[in-house]
């Protein structure tokens, strides 16, 4: 579905801005309607999805990470993509969109740095002046991701205010924005924000889906019976379904990161532990306090580590059609070692949430049925994250 | 007439235009908060904007971010912001995020504001798209609702917009979030307050990068007020004395105002 005019998903979206933005929104969205009417940009998208990404990316039989007596588990492989990750297929269409409208700059916010990295990259490729804002906690423990995006040309610009995260850069992206508006262009990361966020990075992700859908029927000659993806704003997720939203056989779960648990007050699953809020320009589901700030998250996975979830996630969970489901850190790295040691992949942390959640579900089925999971991105960037924690969790275990 | 309307009316009536100085409720604490919001009568400003502290202010620079969590820190809630509206010796208007009022209840603020003698909420979050609901509820306590225009708004939609503000329009200044400024390009500012005067009988503040009296004094030769935040924070935040520093900051942004 396309959102209404005021970028409203039934209740959840528009655009809570301050004035100085609606202006610049405006032309994001026309300039995006007009874009997206004119083959010629789909062209150069598509073109830049097979020759510098490596699309399409394939399907994988996951069989011995699969409970063999249950349903197969079929990986869809965005960890394949260049850069690592699904965050290229929305920055290459957010890219190709700023050159089309004459913006020769372009900001973006990261959190665990892949976003930050598919926009330096894409901004190296396009000849763009790219600046990532980053929270200062964030640049501290993802060091490698800011050398990456200085190697790509880009500037990282830390962020000092509130909790030095994903939050705060994402408010200093807006807040530069504001001032910059005549030759920037913002190009966030997921499907959240205000209108047309929120629909044109779903447009720019739904080629997974669309893709996927097409690989089952061709390879199996049926649909999945499950579909599976992680969410923390929820692109890749959304990039999944939209595809199969109408295919009524097909269940959906969207899997958020319940951290240390949905009741430990450590978490960062906004659907099952938050309440309806504004965050970053639309309502939504928020982690907040009953006064409305905005609460701190924690999540093993960085990048699922956000107090907010797409508008379009808060309609499908209104509506009933995607079921949101909580998987805890430990939870996670279980499976981020399953299938690293039964599959030789090591998944993206953010990713292990969804395929932990696949293999309960995948036990419940029979051989001859498909659950299909979105394996958004690869691992080798969480190597060092996941080992302290461990180390962490050892050390507590045994105090 | 409005009542904000009124307050604005009043500065003219002696020739010149009024000063509204903006703070965050509860910076740095409560108690000095309140002594602050106390000076502001004898200082001799007209309407005083009481910020609501929101841990995630997306218009504001780093003195209004700082002074949000200053006062979140120190424990700042809604009831402690009412608590300044009400003790204001002048009228007061909130200045707050959208979240913090639909969290705490629209009508339930609308209420609460109404009984503390409040003249209204200024939401910057909250573009005309989005203002109907809370209008709606505040009109029926006889608050107003003040809406911002940008240098980015193009005429067709300022038109749309001063069409449904209350009280006053909020001219915002310049690009940019809320912050001190070196210059005030008051050419530019001219301008947009002549295009915005032949759609509206309103009066109309400015707001944004105003810092020094200098700059009130050129804003009293165009406008009917001149909001002073980011500045008037700095003043005093980190003085020994923060209240005599407020007041004599205001004192003299107010000897600015009187018209040549």
């Amino acid at each position: 579905m396309k959102p209404d005019q005021y970028g409203y998903f039934g209740e959840f979206g528009g655009r809570f801005v301050p004035e100085v933005l609606v202006e610049a929104l405006q032309q994001v969205e026309h300039g995006f309607a007009q874009a997206a009417a004119d083959e010629s940009f789909w062209g150069e998208y598509r073109a830049a999805l097979r020759d510098f990404v490596g699309r399409p990316s394939p399907l994988l039989v996951a069989e011995r990470f699969a409970d063999p007596a249950g349903a197969r588990i079929v990986l869809k492989r965005e960890d394949l993509n260049h850069t690592g990750a699904h965050k290229i297929n929305n920055t290459i269409g957010q890219g190709l969109l700023a050159v089309r409208m004459g913006k020769k700059k372009i900001i973006a916010e990261t959190g665990a740095g892949q976003h930050g990295v598919a926009t330096a990259t894409i901004g190296a490729r396009l000849g763009l002046d790219v600046t990532i804002f980053m929270g200062a906690r964030d640049i501290e423990r993802q060091a490698p991701n800011v050398r990456i995006m200085e190697l790509l040309g880009a500037r990282v610009q830390p962020v000092t205010s509130g909790t030095q995260t994903l939050k705060d850069a994402t408010n200093e992206a807006f807040r530069y924005w504001t001032g910059h508006v005549e030759d920037t262009f913002y190009v966030i990361g997921s499907v959240v924000g205000a209108h047309p966020y929120p629909y044109m990075v779903r447009e720019f992700q739904r080629v997974i889906g669309d893709e996927a859908r097409t690989q089952m029927l061709e390879r199996f000659g049926t649909l999945p019976v499950d579909l599976i993806a992680c969410v923390g704003g929820g692109s890749n997720a959304i990039g999944l379904f939209t595809a199969f939203l109408d295919d009524a056989s097909v269940r959906i779960w969207g899997i958020e990161a319940g951290g240390e648990g949905l009741e430990s007050g450590k978490t960062a699953a906004s659907i099952e532990a938050g309440s309806v809020g504004i965050l970053h320009g639309s309502r939504s589901y928020v982690m907040q306090t009953p006064q409305g700030q905005i609460l701190e998250t924690h999540s093993i996975s960085a990048g699922l580590d956000y107090p907010g979830i797409g508008p379009e996630h808060a309609y499908l969970h209104a509506t009933g059609r995607v079921t949101y489901r909580a998987i805890t850190d430990a939870q996670a790295l279980v499976a981020y070692h399953r299938l690293a040691e039964s599959e030789g992949i090591i998944p993206a942390v953010e990713s292990a949430h969804a395929l932990a959640a696949a293999y309960e579900i995948a036990k419940n089925g029979t051989p001859d049925q498909y659950v299909l999971v979105n394996l958004s991105g690869r691992g080798d960037k969480d190597i060092a994250q996941v080992a302290s924690y461990e180390a962490e969790l050892l050390a507590r275990a045994e105090s | 007439m409005s009542r904000l309307a009124e307050v604005f009316a009043r500065a003219r009536a002696q020739g010149r235009c009024a000063c509204v100085p903006f703070l965050v409720a509860g910076d740095p604490d409560q108690a000095t908060s309140l002594a602050i919001v106390q000076a502001m009568g004898a200082a001799g400003a007209d309407l005083l904007e009481i910020g609501v502290p929101y841990s995630d202010p997306l218009a504001d620079g780093p003195s209004i971010v700082a002074a949000s969590q200053r006062a979140l820190d120190h424990g700042a809630t809604m009831a402690s912001v009412l608590e300044l509206v009400a003790k204001s010796p002048i009228p007061a208007i909130l200045f707050t995020y959208a979240n913090p009022v639909i969290q705490y209840g629209i009508e339930r603020l609308a209420q609460e504001l109404a009984a503390a003698g409040g003249y209204g909420a200024i939401i910057p979050d909250l573009p005309l798209e989005e203002t109907q609901e809370i209008a709606k509820v505040f009109a029926r306590y006889g608050l107003e609702l003040p809406l911002l225009v940008a240098p980015t708004t193009p005429p067709e939609r300022a038109q749309r917009i001063v069409a449904e503000s209350q009280g006053f329009v909020y001219l915002v200044a310049r690009l940019g979030v809320t912050g001190a400024g070196v210059h005030l390009h008051t050419a530019s500012i001219a301008t947009q307050i002549a295009t915005l005067r032949s759609y509206t009988n309103l009066p109309i503040a400015v707001g944004f990068g105003i810092s020094k009296p200098e700059h009130v004094a050129a804003i009293s030769e165009i406008a009917d007020g001149a909001i002073i935040g980011s500045a008037f924070i700095d003043a005093y935040c980190a003085q020994s004395s923060p209240v005599a520093a407020a007041r004599e900051f205001i004192a003299t942004m107010v000897a600015s105002t009187q018209r040549a």
